[in-house]
C-alpha cells in the first residue's frame, strides 16, 4: 500500500510519519505538499502532528482550506482510508471529517507523556490487528486534546461505534469526555486519535505498539 | 547632544570612542556610531573575556568545526557530524521570561541550521531564586513555557537539561539553551562571505524595531530598577516563522545554491554581515533601502541593528539568485537582495544611492579593545549564607533523606520536562530522567548522548574546582550511558567582569575547565559568555554551564539509570572522597558557602568513569546512575524511583555516616546493578563494594546494628515530587 503523509507549513511529525509507515511490510510512503491538490495515486492518507500554519489561530482551522484538503475530503467521501494523528486530528474535525472537537487541556499546559490507550472497537480498518480491550502504550504531546462532543452526539458516538480508542484508566492526560482518545466517523474509514501512534513503532525509542494502526490499515487495504 | 555622550549613552567608553574616530578618522555618524556600539559591546566582542578563553583546548582528533563559526561540530562516523552550541539569554528572560527563554530556544537553533545541520534536539539549563517567592515562580513558569512555546512547536525535541533554585538568581534568572544538530560532514556550509560582485540575501521575517540594542543596553550591563523600561529590547519569537526558515535553509544548502550563510543574532544585520565579510575577507554593500520592514519609517541605523529574529543572511552567485528566491518562495518565507559582496574591506551602508555609513570591516570586528581583568581574590565569601530549611538537629537520615528529595535542585523535573515535546523525530532512545543524559539513535546503529551541567553554588564556593566538577559531572553522566565525550560547549555566566572578585571567579573557573578539558582530551568547539549577570541584590553565583556530546557505539546498549530487575546485586563504584562541603544537605541547613573544595584526582575520576563506561557498553549491567547532588543515598532512591523497584542494602558500621549517605563529590561515585559476576568483573577495573540486592517496593538500608533506613516507592515518589506544585 502506498500511505500519503500531507506536509503543511509548521508540521512537524509528517517524517515520523513516512517512517512509521514504511515499517509496514510492503508499504511505503510518501510527503503530500499542503499547495498540491494532487494526491498522487496513494493509497491511504494521514494528516500528521504538529502545529500547521503556525497554528496561532483555533488549531488546525487554517489547514483544511489548504488545497491538499480539499482533495482529502473528497479522497475520504469516496471510502479512501485517512488518519489524523493529533494535529491532524483537529484539522479532520475543522475540515467535517469526524465529530466533535479538541479543546485546550484541561491542565492547560502542553503535556507530553508515554500512557496507555485501551482498544474499544478493533476492528477493520484501523484496529483489526488489535485486541478489544488490549492497551496500547503509545506517547501524547499536545496542548488542545481535550475531546468534546454534546451530549445527543456523544450518545450517538456510543451507539454507532464511533468511539475506537480511550485513555486507560488514570491515564486521561486532558480531560477528554468519557476518555475518548480516538474517534472514527460513521463510514469507518476516517479515524483521529490525540496519541502518537507513529512515535510508538520502535521497543528502542519506548514501544511499538503504535505500529498495529498502520499494520491495520495495510490489512484492510489487503 | 554631542557623539562622544551619545557613545557614552550606547555603552561605549570614551576611551573606545576615541579609538573608533581614529580607526575611521573622523567622528562616526549616527548609524556607524549605532553599529559600532553593537559590535564592540561585551556580548559580541568579548573583550572581557576573549584573552582568558584562549586558555581553553580546542583541537582534537574528533573535531570537525571548532569556535568560531556559529556552532562547533564533531564526527560521528559514517560521514556525519553533530553540530552543538550553547547560549545564554539571560537578561531578555529575566525582564521577560516567556519570549526571552522562547527566543533563546529560536536563536541557538538558528546557529545549528546556518552551519547546514538539521536541529535534533534541544537542551536548557535555568538557574532561579527559591521557589518560594513568588517572581521565582513567575520567571520559571513562563521561561518553560516559552521554551516549550518554541521548541514544541518547531518539530525540535527538548531531551534535557537542568534547574536550580539558588537565592542570588532571584533577580537575575539564568537560561542558556543548547541546540544538536546533525549533518552530512561534506554539508557543512561556512559563513565567509566570498565572490566579489556575488548577491548578498536577506531571508525570513521582516525587519521591525524589536529588539533595538539587545546585546548592548540590555545584555553588556547590570540589572536595575529600570529594566521594565528595557522590555522593548527583548525580542518576540515566531516558531513557524523559524520553521520555514529552517526548512528553507536546509533545502537551500542540500540544493547547493549557496556560498555563505549566516544567521541574524545580536546586533541583526550589522554583527551578521560585517562577521560574514571579515571570514571572507572581502567587504559588503547594504541597502537598507531595499530591507523588507514592519513598519514604515524605520532609520538606516535602526534597520542595521534591529534584532527582529527568524531572519538568515545568505550569498549566492548571481546567476543562482532566482532559484534561491524561489525556494524563499516555496516556503513562505520573505526573500531580498539587499546587497552584494566587494573588494574593498569594508561595511558600506547605502540608502538607495546614498552612502550613510562606511566602517572598516577589520575595525568593526578585530579592532574593539580586549581588557585585562584586575583580578583579587575576595577576603570574605561574597554570598550570604542560604536560608536554613531543615533543622540540624534533624540526624535521622530517614528524615534527611526525604527532605533532601524533596529540595527544589534534586526533586524530579517530570514537571518541566513534561511540557516539552522529547521524542519529535524518533531519534530519543532515553527520555529525560531515564538516563543519567539523553540518548539520539543514529542512522546505522549507533548514539550519541548529551548532558548539560554546572552547579554555580560549588562554583562559588570554589571556582577553580567547581569548573573541574561541572565538566567531571558531566562526563559521568555520559559514562553511564555508556558514551565517551567527544566534545563541550560551554557557557560562561558571571557577575561584572570589571569588579575584580568577579574577575576571579572568572579566571579561576576558566582554568579549571581549560584543565579538565585537557585531562579529558575533550575540545571545547565553541560557547558564550555572559557577564554582568548582577542586581541590586548583588551577583549571581558564578555559573559555568558545561554542555557535552558522547558517542555510543550501540544505541540498544544505552544505559540506564533505574534498577531493572529483582535479584540484581547493586554496588557503589568510583573513587568517592564525600564532603558535606558545599552540598545540598549543607544548603538546607543554613550553613555558610564553604571556602575552598576538596581537590579532585581527575585522572583517577576518568578512570573509573572509563570503567562504568565499558561495563554500559558490554551490555551486562541494569543500570548506572553517577552520584550528583545529595550524595549516595539520594542516588540510591533516584534509581529505585526510576526503575519503581525497592532495594535492599547492608552498608555495615559506619562512624561518618552522614558523610557517606549525603557527602557529595560529582563524578566520582556511581550506583550501579546487574548480575553478581558482572560487578565482580567490573570491581577488576574500578574500586567497588557489592551492597545489596534490587527487588520489592521498599528502600532499606542498614548501616551496622544501630541504623536502619525504610522507605516505601510511595514515600520516596511523594518527596520526589514536590516541584509538581510549582505547576498547578
Amino acid at each position: 500500500m502506498r500511505f500519503g503523509v500531507i506536509r503543511f507549513p509548521g508540521s512537524c511529525d509528517e517524517t515520523d510519519a513516512v517512517q512509521a509507515c514504511e515499517r509496514v511490510p510492503g508499504c511505503s510512503a510518501t510527503l503530500l505538499w499542503h499547495g498540491d491538490a494532487d494526491l498522487h495515486g496513494v493509497e491511504a492518507v494521514v494528516v500528521p502532528g504538529g502545529f500547521s500554519y503556525g497554528d496561532y489561530l483555533r488549531v488546525g482551522a487554517i489547514a483544511r482550506f489548504s488545497p491538499v484538503m480539499e482533495s482529502v475530503i473528497r479522497f475520504s467521501r469516496e471510502g479512501g482510508l485517512v488518519l489524523g494523528i493529533c494535529n491532524g486530528f483537529q484539522v479532520l474535525c475543522e475540515a467535517g471529517l469526524l465529530p466533535g472537537a479538541l479543546l485546550p487541556n484541561t491542565g492547560l499546559r502542553f503535556l507530553c507523556r508515554q500512557i496507555d490507550v485501551e482498544v474499544v472497537r478493533a476492528s477493520m480498518p484501523f484496529t483489526a490487528d488489535c485486541a478489544a480491550g488490549e492497551r496500547l502504550s503509545i506517547p501524547v504531546k499536545h496542548t488542545t486534546g481535550r475531546f468534546y462532543a454534546p451530549p445527543d452526539e456523544l450518545q450517538s458516538l456510543h451507539a454507532h461505534g464511533q468511539i475506537v480508542l480511550k485513555y486507560a484508566g488514570g491515564h486521561n492526560p486532558n480531560g477528554s469526555l468519557h476518555d475518548i482518545a480516538g474517534v472514527r466517523n460513521e463510514a469507518g474509514n476516517v479515524l483521529g486519535l490525540m496519541p502518537h501512534p507513529e512515535h510508538a513503532v520502535d521497543p528502542l525509542c519506548g514501544s511499538a505498539d503504535g505500529l498495529k494502526i498502520f499494520l491495520s490499515m495495510a490489512h484492510a487495504h489487503g | 547632544m554631542r557623539t562622544v555622550d551619545r557613545a557614552l549613552a550606547l555603552g561605549l567608553t570614551a576611551g573606545e570612542f576615541e579609538l573608533i574616530c581614529e580607526k575611521l578618522d573622523r567622528e562616526p555618524n549616527e548609524v556607524e556610531l549605532a553599529v559600532f556600539s553593537l559590535m564592540w559591546s561585551e556580548h559580541c566582542a568579548y573583550k572581557h573575556s576573549k584573552k582568558l578563553l584562549r586558555q581553553l583546548p580546542t583541537s582534537g582528533p574528533r573535531l570537525a568545526l571548532g569556535p568560531g563559526e556559529n556552532a562547533g561540530a564533531v564526527t560521528v562516523g559514517d560521514g556525519h557530524v553533530i553540530a552543538f552550541k550553547v547560549e545564554s539569554h539571560n537578561h531578555p528572560s529575566a525582564v521577560e521570561p516567556f519570549q526571552g527563554a522562547a527566543t533563546g530556544v529560536g536563536g541557538i537553533l538558528r546557529d545549528i541550521f546556518a552551519i547546514g545541520a538539521r536541529p535534533i534536539a534541544i537542551l536548557d539549563s535555568l538557574r532561579f531564586g527559591e521557589p518560594s517567592s513568588p517572581r521565582t515562580r513567575y520567571l520559571l513558569d513562563h521561561a518553560v513555557a516559552g521554551i516549550g512555546h518554541y521548541g514544541n512547536s518547531i518539530g525540535v525535541p527538548t531531551i534535557g537539561g537542568e534547574v536550580y533554585f539558588e537565592g542570588p538568581y532571584e533577580q537575575n534568572c539564568l537560561v542558556n539553551a543548547m541546540a544538536v544538530g546533525i549533518a552530512r560532514e561534506d554539508g557543512l556550509i561556512r559563513s565567509a562571505a566570498a565572490g566579489v560582485g556575488n548577491a548578498l540575501i536577506l531571508f525570513g521575517a521582516s525587519t521591525g524595531r524589536d529588539g533595538i540594542g539587545g546585546a548592548s543596553v540590555l545584555a553588556s550591563a547590570e540589572l536595575g530598577e529600570q529594566d521594565a523600561a528595557k522590555r522593548p529590547t527583548v525580542q518576540v519569537g515566531d516558531p513557524f516563522a523559524e520553521k520555514k526558515l529552517l526548512e528553507c535553509s536546509l533545502e537551500l544548502l542540500d540544493r547547493g545554491l549557496l556560498v555563505a550563510l549566516q544567521d541574524l543574532g545580536a546586533a541583526g544585520l550589522s554583527s551578521s554581515s560585517a562577521e560574514m565579510a571579515s571570514k571572507g575577507e572581502v567587504g559588503l554593500d547594504i541597502d537598507v533601502s531595499l530591507v523588507p520592514l514592519r513598519e514604515a519609517g524605520m532609520a538606516p541605523w535602526e534597520i542595521m541593528i534591529s534584532e527582529s529574529q527568524e531572519r538568515m543572511l545568505c550569498v549566492a552567485s548571481p546567476e543562482r539568485v532566482a532559484e534561491v528566491l524561489e525556494v524563499c518562495a516555496k516556503w513562505e518565507v520573505g526573500g531580498t537582495v539587499i546587497g552584494s559582496v566587494i573588494t574593498e574591506r569594508v561595511l558600506r551602508v547605502l540608502a538607495g544611492d546614498e552612502v550613510v555609513g562606511e566602517m572598516p570591516v577589520e575595525a568593526l570586528v578585530d579592532d574593539c579593545p580586549l581588557y585585562d581583568l584586575v583580578v583579587e581574590k575576595p577576603a570574605a565569601g561574597l554570598y550570604p549564607a542560604p536560608v536554613a530549611v531543615l533543622d540540624h538537629d534533624v540526624s535521622d537520615p530517614r528524615a534527611i533523606l526525604l527532605a533532601l528529595l524533596a529540595s527544589p535542585n534534586i526533586a524530579s523535573r517530570l514537571p518541566l520536562f513534561e511540557q516539552y515535546d522529547c521524542i519529535v523525530q524518533s531519534r530519543t532512545v532515553r527520555r529525560p530522567e531515564q538516563a543519567d543524559a539523553a540518548v539520539l539513535a543514529l542512522p546505522g546503529g549507533g548514539a550519541i548522548a548529551v548532558s548539560i551541567d554546572g552547579s554555580g553554588r560549588r562554583v562559588a564556593c570554589d571556582p577553580y574546582t567547581g569548573a573541574v566538577e561541572a565538566v567531571l559531572e558531566c562526563a559521568a553522566n555520559l559514562a553511564c550511558t555508556g558514551a565517551e565525550p567527544l566534545g563541550l560547549t560551554n557557557c560562561l555566566n558571571f557577575g561584572n567582569p570589571e569588579k575584580p572578585h568577579i574577575a576571579w571567579q572568572l579566571t579561576e573557573a576558566i582554568r579549571g575547565l581549560a584543565d579538565a578539558c585537557r585531562a579529558l582530551d575533550v575540545p571545547v568547539v565553541g560557547g558564550n559568555v555572559s557577564l554582568y549577570n548582577e542586581s541590586g541584590g548583588g551577583p549571581i553565583y558564578p555559573t559555568p554551564v558545561v554542555g557535552m556530546v558522547g558517542e555510543l557505539p550501540s544505541a540498544a546498549r544505552a544505559g540506564r539509570a533505574g534498577f531493572a530487575r529483582a535479584g540484581d546485586a547493586v554496588a557503589f563504584a568510583g573513587p568517592f572522597a564525600p564532603r558535606l562541603a558545599g552540598s545540598e544537605l549543607s544548603k538546607l541547613r543554613g550553613e555558610a558557602l564553604a571556602e575552598g573544595l576538596e581537590p579532585v584526582d581527575i585522572a583517577a575520576l576518568r578512570a573509573a568513569q572509563e570503567a562504568i563506561r565499558d561495563a554500559v557498553r558490554a551490555g551486562s549491567l541494569s543500570s548506572a546512575h553517577d552520584v550528583a547532588e545529595g550524595g549516595f543515598l539520594v542516588a540510591v532512591a533516584e534509581s529505585c524511583l526510576a526503575g519503581n523497584i525497592g532495594v535492599s542494602l547492608e552498608l555495615g558500621p559506619n562512624d561518618e555516616l552522614e558523610r557517606s549517605l549525603f557527602g557529595e563529590a560529582p563524578g566520582a561515585g556511581f550506583v550501579v546493578s546487574g548480575p553478581r559476576e558482572t560487578l565482580d568483573s567490573l570491581a577488576q577495573h574500578v574500586a567497588l563494594d557489592v551492597l545489596g540486592t534490587v527487588g520489592g517496593d521498599v528502600l532499606d538500608v542498614t548501616a551496622g546494628d544501630e541504623v536502619h533506613i525504610t522507605a516505601t516507592l510511595a514515600e520516596l515518589q511523594a518527596a520526589h515530587g514536590a516541584l509538581a506544585a510549582l505547576f498547578p
